[in-house]
């Protein structure tokens, strides 16, 4: 099975970069959120 | 459906966000919590009624995977992320008339039923295809896919409490919470559904037939009758009932170890401290699950369950004398638990190939279901007694503590006892290669 992400030469197939950044982007995003609001409530640990 | 191949120049890095897209959404399912205390009182349930959605789900999760999982083979990963997707969302809004209407039956069928459904098929949806890209990286891809059902429980909880304050506590605040549950999840595991590829199969040269998959390839149905499957059941049943036993009376066990010194533990820090697990849930599910790629899936396990019963010991026995002892050792334990989860994948790869490889993660999950009722009743079921024996503090824990390195070191034998499959078990290459094939035709 093909499994390497090398592109074909240039012109040939459209480029996956925006889509690649778009993808993760919207997985990121609100991962971020809940790490960011994780980390607020972890900090109890140490000051609560 | 057919498998959706990729066309030329597709990149396998567009498949992890697909993969995190369904887990982050359907990891919203440890937080379920959150909707507990509002139910109870809108809809005047008791602590066990509330938490039946929740419990249903999981032993859907379970149910659906194992039955699910030849379907998801046959079918690919974008008809398992569809199915997945309108499971999901349709058990948030069957939930949603069952809170408008009063009808508390049908939260529990909605989002336990047909929610669940949505859970196990979504689990196990894009894990076959990960692999199928990342040959190379196999304990990472599954990683990646599985830290992000952690991370789903991360996102939810502050995002659901925060709907609740808005639309208000009442059966009309928590229907409105969960239509917008449901249609957000809708969308947010389309990209799923709209990114997922299946790599092209290599053809041969000669006639443009697909070349038959590389190594030992064994079929889910031929799997289960291998020793190797039930050894590695026990591997991850134990593990997840070690990793449970921490996570179930985290709050409590932390207060009782610290109760009668000096320093106290309050219940914000508490809090913290389940906050931090969690962290270290979702960190060894990516972290240790990648490290198996370098030093391999028998090796990592033998950290997993031979450290892990370490760190169980150190708890039993000097973790109420140093704070920092007993948060390290709670830490390196749930990360544990994290990479069980995400490196049976590739340790069934290694195993049984990729040929089934989703089906039969699927119908290893029923070690999880089984070490989901297993681990809180083994922890609250002693500590209850141990209370009633008139015992405080940290020696409320000491049995439990010891029957988890127990479990632990059973773990860790069932994981020696892995050898190579037994060769009259492959699939032979001619079989699996016309397979692919038929599969590539219906593309």
């Amino acid at each position: 099975m093909s499994t390497s992400d090398s592109s074909p030469p240039e012109g040939s197939t459209p480029d996956r970069r925006p889509l690649i950044a778009f993808a993760w982007l919207w997985v990121g995003a609100p991962l971020a959120y809940g790490l960011y609001e994780l980390v607020q409530k972890a900090t109890q640990l140490f000051t609560g | 459906m057919s498998p959706p191949v990729a066309p030329p120049g597709w990149s396998r890095w567009l498949v992890p966000p697909a993969a995190l897209s369904v887990h982050l959404s359907i990891g919203q399912a440890y937080a379920w919590s959150v909707f507990k205390p509002s139910l109870e009182s809108a809809l005047d349930l008791s602590g066990t009624q509330s938490a039946l959605p929740f419990q249903l789900g999981i032993v859907m999760l379970g149910l659906s995977a194992a039955f699910g999982g030849t379907l998801v083979e046959r079918n690919g990963p974008r008809w398992a992320m569809t199915v997945a997707l309108i499971c999901f969302s349709s058990g948030f809004l069957l939930s949603a008339l069952g809170a408008a209407t009063e009808q508390y039956w049908l939260i529990v069928f909605g989002y336990g039923f047909v929610g669940g459904i949505g859970l196990g098929i979504g689990y196990i949806s894009p894990v076959s295809t990960l692999i199928k890209w990342f040959p190379d990286r196999p304990g990472m891809a599954t990683g990646i896919a599985i830290m992000g059902f952690g991370g789903g429980a991360l996102i939810a909880s502050p995002w659901s409490a925060q709907m609740l304050e808005s639309f208000g506590s009442d059966s009309s605040g928590i229907a409105k919470a969960f239509l917008v549950h449901g249609l957000t999840y809708a969308l947010f595991m389309s990209l799923g559904v709209f990114l997922v590829r299946v790599p092209r199969p290599t053809k041969t040269a000669a006639d443009g037939t697909p070349a038959p998959l590389q190594g030992v390839q064994v079929s889910a149905n031929s799997a289960i009758r291998t020793p190797q499957f039930w050894c590695l059941w026990v591997v991850l049943c134990m593990n997840v009932t070690a990793g449970i036993g921490i996570l179930e009376k985290a709050a409590p066990m932390i207060t009782d170890f610290f109760s009668d010194t000096s320093t106290p533990v309050s219940v914000s820090a508490a809090a913290g401290f389940v906050a931090l697990l969690s962290a270290a849930n979702m960190a060894g599910r990516i972290g240790w699950s990648s490290t198996s790629d370098l030093i391999g899936r028998k090796n990592i396990y033998r950290v997993y369950l031979g450290v892990g019963a370490v760190m169980y010991a150190l708890i039993a026995w000097v973790g109420d004398s140093s704070k920092p002892l007993f948060i390290c050792c709670a830490l390196v334990i749930l990360s544990f638990y994290g990479g069980g989860f995400a490196t049976i994948p590739a340790y069934l790869k290694d195993l049984f190939g990729t040929y089934q490889v989703g089906a039969i993660h699927g119908r290893l999950l029923t070690a999880w279901s089984t070490a989901g009722v297993l681990g809180p009743l083994i922890v609250n079921w002693i500590a209850d007694r141990q209370e009633e024996a008139g015992k405080s503090g940290a020696s409320l824990y000491g049995v439990s503590l010891i029957i988890m390195i127990g479990l632990l070191v059973i773990g860790f034998v069932a994981n020696e006892l892995v050898r190579p499959v037994n060769a009259r078990h492959h699939i032979p290459a001619q079989r699996e290669a016309s397979d692919v094939h038929e599969r590539q035709q219906s593309a």
